[in-house]
């Protein structure tokens, strides 16, 4: 498997492994069966993602998105945040072999999973952004 | 890390040509060049590289030299032995009996034949892999014209009771097959003892180059040709023979017969060590395959909690060459057929890792290799969402 030097890093070295305490929101996506997993914690203050951590089970690219993922969001606010998408996770990452888009979809898929727990809860979802959420009734397995 | 020390520890999937293999071959590219099909000098002696070979490689095996001929490896013999079957006796019967954890140059095969209407049973394996002779009888049927089961599976390297399967497809008068291109050159092979009428190698699992393998066919046994051609090997297999590969094979498997219980001896001891150190240090972690049963060289774990491919990329980041049976590394979405054969829930499937020892392994390699094992686990499982789920749940 041929990854680039940037996934590498955010394989080896990952950002914002681990789990918040008390979140403001979470999300978790994916099946063992398939073998991948992605759990995403956020922290959320005045409309912006001040913190956000993720856990995964999966493969280098599957640690390697969620790793980019989290680090894309942070700082940003709920709207930056929903503009997530799996491309723009796999461009920051040099690229993502083809059969590894996947990973990107359900690193998406995890934040966006979150964000949406966050929006129910805090009755934010409107017609304007109720799309942003579609992604999530993706099959991320078809995703290439 | 481009300086960290590189341990190749996947001999299952392909060796290198050992220097003493290389010696014998390399002239044969420059200087015997000759067809061994051609009239004049150099085709004669070409020709004579190609008798000795063939008359080596029947020795190992305890087969006439009639009864050896060269292919382009293990894939096509395993093609040539059951597609040549099934078009030679399909008049006769359609069914083919062969087990879940074949290779798939055997279960691709049955599929293309099953595509035409021939039937296929795969009989079932037990948790340590292996094929049940009474089970391989239970699926006989009047029309069955092939057995198909490997002498020793390249995942998880359990050695099948090939003579006691041989001796009921006898009994049956049903033509056997087994695929032993994990066995050839790590166990003793004699295809007399074993009961078997077709027989798969490939040179480049025992430090011969790769694209060249062997098919024994048993006197007497008529299969249809795959290749249609020129009358080379005996007008069975078209094709201008690979005269410095053959005759590499050949050298290469008389050495690693020579060296046989040396080697076997060396490494399934340094297999127990590996297999007890990992036990015993890195916690929920299972052995695949059956525990002494096994190829000399063969070793298959399952972490529970992570996932093999990233498994593979940090020893690969730490200098280690292994494999795995996980779906990302197979470009699937299901992890081996032969974990899940064996009774693997994906998950833990997905969690596998193969080390399969080979020449070049020291002792001192395979402690680093726990050692970092070790921290590669525990790096992982920190990051992995079931891991906490069960540690919380007290487990
Ligand atoms: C059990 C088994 N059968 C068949 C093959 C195919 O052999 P080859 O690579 O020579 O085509 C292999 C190796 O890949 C194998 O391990």
């Amino acid at each position: 498997m041929q990854y680039s030097e940037k996934v590498m890093d955010h394989f080896m070295n990952p950002r914002n492994v681990g789990e918040i305490e008390n979140a403001d929101a979470s999300g978790t996506v994916g099946n063992a069966k398939c073998g991948d997993i992605m759990k995403v914690t956020l922290k959320i203050e005045n409309g912006v993602v001040v913190d956000a951590k993720f856990k995964t089970f999966g493969c280098g690219s599957a640690i390697a998105t969620s790793s980019m993922a989290t680090e894309m969001i942070k700082g940003k606010t709920l709207d930056e945040a929903l503009r997530l998408t799996n491309k723009a996770v796999a461009e920051a990452l040099d690229g993502l072999p083809p059969i590894k888009m996947h990973c990107s979809l359900l690193a998406e898929q995890a934040v966006k999973s979150a964000l949406q727990e966050y929006f129910i809860k805090n009755n934010l979802l409107t017609d304007e952004n109720r799309h942003f959420f579609d992604k999530l009734d993706e099959d991320a397995h078809d995703a290439g | 890390m481009s300086d960290v020390k590189r341990v190749y520890l996947d001999h299952a999937a392909t060796t290198p040509v050992r220097p003493e293999v290389l010696d014998v071959m390399l002239p044969v590219f420059g200087r015997q060049y000759g067809n061994p099909s051609s009239f004049y000098r150099s085709g004669q002696e070409a020709r004579r590289l190609v008798d000795q070979a063939r008359q080596s490689v029947a020795a190992c095996l305890h087969a006439d030299p009639r009864e050896i001929y060269f292919t382009s490896g293990g894939t096509e013999s395993d093609n040539w032995a059951i597609k040549g079957t099934a078009a030679a006796l399909g008049g006769k019967g359609r069914h083919i009996v062969t087990s879940r954890i074949e290779h798939h140059a055997v279960l691709h095969s049955c599929d293309a034949l099953a595509r035409q209407g021939y039937e296929i049973t795969a009989v079932e394996v037990d948790a340590d892999g292996l094929v049940s002779p009474e089970a391989v009888r239970a699926a006989l049927r009047p029309d069955t014209i092939l057995v198909s089961i490997m002498m020793a599976n390249n995942e998880i390297g359990t050695i099948q009771p090939i003579r006691e399967i041989g001796a009921i497809c006898r009994e049956h008068k049903v033509l056997f097959h087994t695929d032993a291109v994990q066995a050839a050159g790590a166990l003793p092979i004699d295809v007399g003892d074993l009961n078997v009428d077709l027989l798969s190698i490939s040179g480049h699992k025992f430090y011969a180059p790769k694209g060249v393998g062997v098919l024994y066919i048993r006197r007497g046994v008529r299969i249809a040709n795959l290749l249609d051609g020129g009358a080379q090997e005996s007008n069975r297999r078209a094709g201008t023979e690979n005269v410095p590969g053959i005759v590499a094979l050949a050298r290469a498997l008389e050495l690693a017969v020579a060296e046989m219980p040396a080697t076997a001896q060396l490494q399934s001891r340094l297999r127990d060590q590996l297999i007890e150190d990992v036990m015993s240090r890195i916690p929920h972690t299972r052995l695949n395959g059956h525990p002494t049963r096994r190829l000399p060289n063969n070793v298959n774990f399952s972490f529970e909690f992570i996932e093999g491919e990233s498994i593979l990329l940090m020893l690969d980041h730490f200098g280690y060459a292994c494999s795995s049976g996980s779906a990302c590394t197979s470009g699937s979405l299901d992890p081996s057929h032969v974990l899940l054969a064996i009774g693997l829930p994906h998950e833990i499937a997905h969690g596998s890792l193969r080390v399969t020892l080979g020449h070049s392994t020291q002792a001192e390699d395979l402690r680093r290799l726990t050692a970092d094992l070790e921290q590669i686990v525990a790096r992982l499982r920190a990051m992995s969402p079931l891991y906490e789920e069960k540690t919380q749940a007290g487990l």
